[in-house]
């Protein structure tokens, strides 16, 4: 399985089309993770598209969701090979997405978080977003008040804890 | 601008919320992805829609509401709107009164379904208008367009959308609402309205006027843009294609076709002769590229190689470089399967170690076909497996007709199955038939939308319930068993067995409600349960004793 690789990369992003590629399997939440991303973005002041495929990958299948940002961003699809983040929930959709990635760019798999610290199984998704959000120029108030809009009242300070925890264990983990 | 306002919208909901601020009076469709959510979206702005048993019958709907003066927004995927064609090409003739939109939602590539035919066709088979937005933004400003268009020339138009435009979220900056709902209100107008030949000859015709007045219209129109770049390379396209283009070649001038029928062929010529290579870049079939070079312009079209599937960035890139390379292929990632718990696996086990030549048909079933099952041996189009497995019987010999078994979902049989069961109880095959209706009392594969076997609107109100048993019984087959398939039981197997023997007409409703939804169902029964007699009205009326 591929560890949390090469967070070296500190380019200005604002210029350019920030390219997010979230994969797992049916459940798992990509789309809610792809559409908090694309809330965050779009409130940080970014031209943001978020693209998805629905239909028979609702039944178990593997889904993925792609979201661009930017000052201006024209197809909605990340072209393969130009992803500067693949955020993978389930281990076995690192392979089938790999492709995706650019050269030099990050994978975030659940490994980044520990599961065990997570207040909800079902927050993993919000988790590795908090993991991925330690790379993005998006302010945390910004972040929060996303989960805020995409969550009922009653899992919000779930999901809130376990974006919190997938966020300091990333930014633990790139300053060592 | 006022920032505030910015939303970030699917495709589907962008085209609800133009509904909404153009003031349509009824939304009424068939869900099919990846059109499903305009008209649920619809709903929960506030408009008035339904779900109707198929896109016939909901553009029929439609086409009465705007006869009526009102603006009536129709939905479908691309191929519902074959469904739907016997009422589009009339309509087109008959031109409306208030305003009409059909929303054909083309799904190149196949995310969801049997094929991936390019309903662009359809305008100019029927001879109708048609806009296609490339972003959510044109979807809603086109939407609102569109029904000023079919009001200002009183005729049907066609919004042709695609996956991505429908299920991409991108930025829109709607516009305040234009107003209320309109009443509708009846003007006789028998002349326009009542096909028969000596009406319908002169309403032809007007109908080639309109078009011929449109397109000198759409030669100044702001649907179509050009946006300047260099002189070396030209590119028109339309549609999703646009953003690819404007991404895989920021230094070309492109013209942007947002309204493709009829095309600004003017338009076109002046944008080919400003360039020196001017290429055509379409996803599906080579729609502009023919249409332009029937013209007598000279442009480039796409390889064949990439009339299949979806574009992308990567792959415009691939046209404008002549690439003929094969591309790699993408890695398989895992294929969706029924659900653990489903009906559906006992019921095509049950098939599976019986050897039964299945006509299969539309919806999460069509999963039967894939291991550990693949027990379908068809699927064709919606409601085909009543009459490809009536055709199979009549033809086959006895030993291989016995087997043959047609398997259709409650909300497909109810969109076209209807018509396949009268077929069978009015020419039934010498060996009998057996159909087997899986009814999970939803439209599961299109995310759970409710059908009038549910006994619940689109907004999940309750509303007259259609049995499906009771239409099987009228329609005089004695043979009509309804069964819950449960796990560890051999009932079902012993009914299927039984069907199968003889050489009699059988109907099995498998019935259970879908096991993602089987929860809401409860609270949606708890909820319609009648609390006493004096609060019910009508047919459902329920003794206390």
């Amino acid at each position: 399985m591929n560890p949390v690789v090469n967070v070296t990369r500190k380019e200005p992003m604002s210029s350019k089309v920030t390219n997010v590629v979230l994969a797992g399997l049916g459940g798992q939440g990509v789309l809610k993770g792809t559409d908090i991303l694309a809330v965050a973005a779009l409130r940080a002041g970014f031209d943001v598209k978020k693209s998805e495929i629905k239909g028979m990958s609702q039944r178990g299948g593997s889904v993925t969701g792609d979201v661009r940002f930017g000052a201006e961003v024209f197809s909605p699809m990340v072209p393969a090979g130009e992803a500067d983040f693949l955020v993978v929930l389930e281990p076995t959709q690192v392979t089938p997405n790999q492709h995706l990635l650019r050269p030099g760019g990050v994978i975030i798999n659940p490994e980044a978080v520990e599961a065990d610290l997570l207040p909800n199984k079902r927050s993993l998704n919000v988790a590795l977003l908090g993991a991925l959000s330690a790379h993005l120029p998006i302010p945390e108030d910004v972040w929060l008040a996303a989960l805020r809009e995409g969550f009922a009242e009653t899992f919000f300070a779930d999901n809130q804890q376990a974006f919190l925890i997938g966020r300091r264990a990333q930014r633990a983990a790139t300053t060592a | 601008m006022n920032d505030q306002n910015k939303q970030l919208l699917s495709g589907d909901e962008a085209i609800a919320l133009g509904a909404l601020h153009a003031g349509v009076s009824l939304g009424a469709g068939y869900p099919g992805t990846p059109s499903t959510e305009i008209l649920e979206a619809f709903a929960e702005y506030g408009g008035q829609a339904q779900w109707s048993p198929n896109e016939k019958v909901a553009l029929e709907v439609a086409i009465g509401a705007a006869f009526g003066g009102a603006r009536a927004l129709c939905t479908m995927k691309h191929v519902g709107l074959n469904v739907a064609s016997d009422a589009l090409f009339t309509a087109a003739y008959t031109g409306v009164s208030g305003a009409l939109v059909v929303v054909s939602a083309d799904d190149p590539g196949m995310a969801s379904s049997q094929n991936e035919q390019d309903n662009r066709r359809y305008a100019v088979a029927a001879g109708l208008p048609m806009l296609e937005p490339s972003d959510s933004q044109e979807a809603y400003d086109f939407t609102l367009a569109a029904m000023e268009l079919s009001e200002r020339w009183k005729i049907p138009v066609l919004l042709r959308v695609t996956t991505r435009v429908c299920h991409s979220y991108t930025v829109v900056q709607p516009r305040p609402a234009a107003g209320p709902v309109r009443q509708g209100s009846f003007e006789r107008d028998i002349k326009t309205r009542v096909m028969i030949p000596a009406y319908a000859r002169p309403a032809h015709r007007r109908l080639r006027q309109k078009l011929a007045e449109m397109e000198v219209w759409n030669e100044t129109s702001s649907f179509n843009k050009v946006v300047k770049g260099g002189k070396l390379l030209g590119i028109i396209t339309s549609g999703i294609s646009f953003m690819h283009v404007r991404e895989a070649a920021p230094d070309a001038s492109v013209l942007k076709l947002g309204f493709t029928h009829p095309l600004p062929m003017k338009k076109i010529e002046a944008f080919v002769k400003s360039v020196d290579r001017c290429i055509v870049i379409e996803e599906g079939d080579p729609f502009l590229v023919e249409a332009i070079r029937a013209a007598g312009l000279r442009v480039e079209g796409k390889a064949e190689m990439y009339r299949f599937g979806e574009l992308d960035v990567p792959r415009v890139r691939r046209i404008l470089n002549y690439d003929l390379t094969p591309e790699t292929p993408k890695p398989p990632g895992k294929p969706p399967q029924l659900c653990d718990a489903c009906q559906y696996r006992i019921v095509f086990e049950s098939l599976r170690k019986r050897d039964c030549i299945v006509a299969g048909d539309i919806g999460c079933y069509t999963l039967g076909v894939l291991q550990p099952f693949e027990a379908i041996d068809s699927c064709v189009c919606m409601g085909a497996s009543l009459g490809v497995g009536l055709g199979m019987r009549h033809v086959l010999p006895p030993d291989q007709a016995k087997r043959v078994v047609s398997v259709i979902g409650d909300s497909t049989f109810v969109h076209s199955g209807i018509t396949g069961l009268v077929e069978m109880v009015y020419n039934p095959p010498a060996t009998g038939h057996v159909l087997i209706i899986l009814d999970n009392s939803t439209t599961a594969m299109t995310g759970h939308q409710e059908h009038p076997g549910t006994g619940r609107k689109l907004n999940h109100e309750p509303t007259n319930k259609f049995v499906l048993e009771d239409l099987a019984r009228a329609l005089g087959l004695k043979r009509v068993f309804v069964i819950e398939p449960r796990f560890g039981s051999q009932e079902f197997d012993e009914l299927l067995d039984d069907c199968l023997k003889r050489n009699e007409l059988s109907v099995i409703i498998a019935r259970r409600p879908c096991i993602l939804i089987a929860k809401q169902l409860k609270a949606y029964e708890k909820r319609d349960e009648p609390r006493c007699e004096c609060d019910q009205k009508g047919a459902n009326v329920v003794q206390s004793n």
